[in-house]
């Protein structure tokens, strides 16, 4: 992949310049803007990458399902009568209308509405049909229940799809994200749940632009300018350190197979462990007694990791988890090149007393989503980027070359942004 | 205040006004924020007043501690998203958005101690970047009349539609 850097993007596949000597990076905005990419993309990335389906906890019980449309494939995903968990094509192997149709809730099957036919909740058909208009074995070989969609596996509850029968175990796709979820998914000793109001909203822009964005220390100074002043007013002094006075450092690490994350310290108040004086007495003692049950439970260094450090994390192709302010699960697909559908989710303890959880959603909503301080912002830029990369043929290149010849980057490089495209270019680039 | 008796003993109850006069202060409003005159809208809001705009499909019940909203502010946050709207590093509305706010179906729900509870339906119209947006929904509110001047103890828009798609943001008081 070390090519030499043309002045134009040659038309022959290579969308990513990568050159150690001269310390240059560089990513043709012609990946951005081309519809023949995205339908590339679709072939040798969405099709056999595991992508974000859900968390086990938004599926409480036995029996309860929700319907959600993962890279323009419309899906339910469910548990059945014995509580397993199951992801269908929502399809009706008859005719084709969807089988659930209601965003979620709990079922024992699923009933088309078109013509009648039924189904039991793991999939199997189960329609009386009158005498003498199908043979009497009919759909007695499976040929006639709902489609699973070929792979469905999970880590720590994070469930993912894959619509490539032969891909990798999910384990081993994930490489060294699992530590990162890991310290995720061991905040709380009672395990972890998606808080109630998805936020769905869309982008007109690339959706590798929101692969960028979502871990790029750099341009928070800049692009968030009011909500860092909104922050430093409502902190009311300095983070208040006493019980985290141990450094972080700030890097990004390569997770391996395209994922990154970056690692450092932020001036917010983080709900698991580190408090503000905003808080006051009560949020200082709460915070204190979270800190030494996640020392009892997972040792000082894990504990120290967990509550001091903010993390903003992208697993390949489309999922990031951001354990910063809050915890933010967002995932999200290409409509067409230039637009994005996003879906975000703020994940919390299970159990977390009230006056936490008002906590915790207050860090999310002054930052994150469509009415936050921050992340419209975020969507101004990712749109006008787009607009920009109008230009391609005669302004062709992105520069990611920020820190690339550090040996240790920091949070505020973007080595987490070219592990993405080492990887894309990889999948994307005939050799 | 007016008092009203009840089992527990006498409460007082805000007085209700005429519908018309809620409408005009709901135009007032609407006009305010068509002018981007946030420093005159902010002042409608009495101090501890609350601005919410709970995720689109929300029930009207939803509470802030409990489900995610997309605003869930307070009286010091509201301030500083007026502070922040007004400045041109609220990127995504500079250059500003032009907004038009339109109130209909004005009800008068009832009164208690809070204040008088006023809903409206809404559709506002913002066009940014050659494309013009809809929002479409219900506004809650809590009224009081404070020293002559009908005043917002608490305002919360619901939104009627299925999700941001494809409006984006709430980066505009809807």
């Amino acid at each position: 992949m070390v090519t030499l850097l043309k002045a134009v993007p040659e038309k022959t596949g290579t969308w990513v310049v990568e050159d150690r000597n001269k310390g240059v990076f560089k990513v043709a905005r012609e990946a951005f803007v081309s519809e023949e990419v995205l339908e590339k993309e679709r072939e040798r990335i969405f099709e056999n990458c595991w992508l974000y389906l859900g968390h086990a906890s938004e599926l409480k019980q036995a029996n309860d399902y929700l319907t959600r449309n993962v890279a323009g494939r419309e899906l339910i995903f469910n548990r059945d009568r014995k509580g397993t968990y199951n992801a269908f094509f929502n399809v009706c192997p008859h005719r084709g209308a969807m089988v659930a149709r209601e965003k979620c809730g709990s079922a024992l099957g699923f009933k088309c509405f078109y013509h009648g036919w039924a189904f039991n909740n793991n999939g199997k058909f189960a329609t009386r049909m009158g005498e003498g208009f199908y043979p009497e074995d009919f759909g007695k070989d499976g040929s006639v229940d709902l489609v699973r969609v070929p792979r469905l596996e999970e880590y720590r509850g994070f469930y993912f799809v894959n619509f490539d029968e032969r891909a990798v175990s999910v384990e081993e796709y994930l490489a060294d994200s699992k530590e990162i979820i890991d310290l995720v998914a061991d905040q709380s000793p009672n395990g972890m749940e998606v808080v109630g109001g998805g936020q769905e909203y869309s982008i007109n822009a690339n959706w590798k632009l929101l692969m960028e964005n979502s871990y790029d220390g750099y341009h928070a100074e800049d692009t968030h300018a009011t909500y860092f002043d909104y922050l430093s007013d409502y902190i009311g002094g300095a983070a208040n350190d006493d019980l985290s006075a141990a450094k972080v450092e700030s890097r990004a690490i390569d997770l391996k197979n395209g994922h990154a994350v970056i690692e450092g310290k932020a001036p917010w108040g983080r709900p698991i462990a580190r408090t503000i004086p905003a808080w006051g007495e009560e949020g200082a003692a709460d915070i204190r007694v979270m800190r030494e049950e996640l020392e009892q439970r997972l040792g000082a260094e894990k504990a120290h990791r967990i509550a001091d450090a903010d993390r903003n994390m992208g697993i390949f192709p489309n999922l990031v988890i951001n354990d910063i302010m809050a915890i933010t699960i967002r995932t999200f697909y290409p409509v067409s090149s230039g637009l994005i559908h996003v879906n975000a989710w703020a994940l919390a303890p299970i159990g977390e007393p009230r006056t936490h959880r008002k906590r915790r959603l207050d860090n999310f909503l002054e930052f994150l989503g469509p009415g936050g301080f921050a992340t419209p912002d975020d969507v101004e830029a990712l749109e006008s980027a787009h607009r920009g990369y109008g230009n391609a043929k005669y302004a062709p290149w992105n520069d990611i070359s920020r820190g690339l010849l550090k040996d240790k980057p920091t949070n505020f490089d973007e080595e987490q942004m070219r592990c993405f495209w080492r990887e894309w270019a990889r999948r994307m680039e005939d050799q | 205040m007016s008092k009203v008796m009840t089992k527990e003993g006498s409460i007082s109850v805000e007085p209700v006004l005429s519908r018309s006069e809620y409408e005009d202060f709901l135009y007032h409003e609407a006009a305010l924020l068509d002018g981007w005159q946030l420093d005159e809208w902010f002042a409608l809001f009495i101090e501890g007043a609350s601005y919410e705009v709970p995720t689109a499909g929300a029930p009207d019940d939803a509470d802030s501690a409990e489900a995610l909203f997309y605003i869930a502010d307070d009286y010091f946050r509201l301030g500083h998203r007026v502070k922040r709207l007004n400045s041109k590093q609220a990127h995504s509305e500079w250059p500003r958005s032009k907004t038009l706010h339109t109130v209909t179906n004005v009800r008068i729900l009832g009164a208690d101690a809070d204040g008088v509870k006023v809903t409206s339906y809404f559709v506002t119209y913002r066009t940014k970047n050659n494309v013009t947006h809809t929002f479409v929904g219900r506004h809650y509110y809590v009224l009081r009349k404070i020293e002559g001047q009908v005043r917002i103890v608490s305002k919360r828009s619901m939104l009627d539609i299925d999700n941001l798609r494809p409006q984006g943001r709430v980066s505009i008081i809807v």
